[in-house]
């Protein structure tokens, strides 16, 4: 067993993301390998500035929620997605894109935030990682 | 040898572990590592992440709701 996390971001959720992040993040401060596979309402969030543009999972009350919750964060000195995902990169962390999902939502890859995304793939990919890995989650 | 010092007094998680190993990435074998911070549970995993990375671990200690962490490369 490699000491690697494998995590698929399946929700697009703002709070779901913000997990899978942190979770990546302490893989890599701890000295793993990490890698996430951004599909379905997940990978919305790579489209160019859309990282926090998901809603709550929730009790996001049409955005009020969401509201309360990143001012909250703010005042707690959370740290943002957009410096976690650039912390996740910085680490060594891999992201990768789901061909599938681009296809059924017509995502081009220019649509993408294609600094953030180091590999697109299908679910070989994310099985033959996951196989050797000592952590994998769906998120 | 060198001296980073990494002060994440005021963050919360991950930011302290994070902030961390790049530190721990940038400092040369034998660098010394000296982190602050207030973060509680950041005190007790930090010294773990420091195990996991095989980085020696000088002194921890607690100094009012202050903490400091020394490492070695």
């Amino acid at each position: 067993m490699s000491d690697k996390a494998t995590i698929v971001v399946h929700s697009g959720d703002i709070d779901k993301i913000s997990s899978a992040l942190i979770i990546g993040n302490g893989a890599l401060a701890m000295g793993m390998e990490a890698s996430l596979y951004f599909t379905f309402w997940g990978l919305l969030r790579l489209k160019k500035d859309g990282l926090d543009k998901g809603p709550l999972s929730k009790m996001n009350m049409f955005g009020l929620g969401k509201m309360m919750i990143k001012s909250r964060m703010k005042k707690n000195n959370v740290a943002s997605l957009r410096r976690m995902i650039t912390d996740f990169k910085e680490l060594g962390g891999k992201i990768i894109a789901c061909e599938m999902t681009m296809e059924i939502m017509g995502v081009k890859a220019s649509d993408l935030d294609q600094e953030l995304i180091d590999d697109y793939g299908a679910v070989g990919t994310y099985i033959q990682e996951a196989r050797d890995s000592a952590i994998t989650l769906f998120i | 040898m060198g001296e980073i010092r990494v002060d994440v007094r005021g963050e919360t998680c991950p930011v302290p572990l994070v902030e961390m190993r790049k530190a721990v990435k940038k400092a040369s074998p034998g660098d010394i590592i000296e982190i602050v911070g207030t973060h509680p549970a950041s005190k007790k995993e930090i010294p773990m992440a420091a195990h996991a990375l095989a980085i020696k671990i000088i002194s921890d200690e607690q100094i009012g709701d202050e903490w400091k962490i020394i490492l070695q490369r």
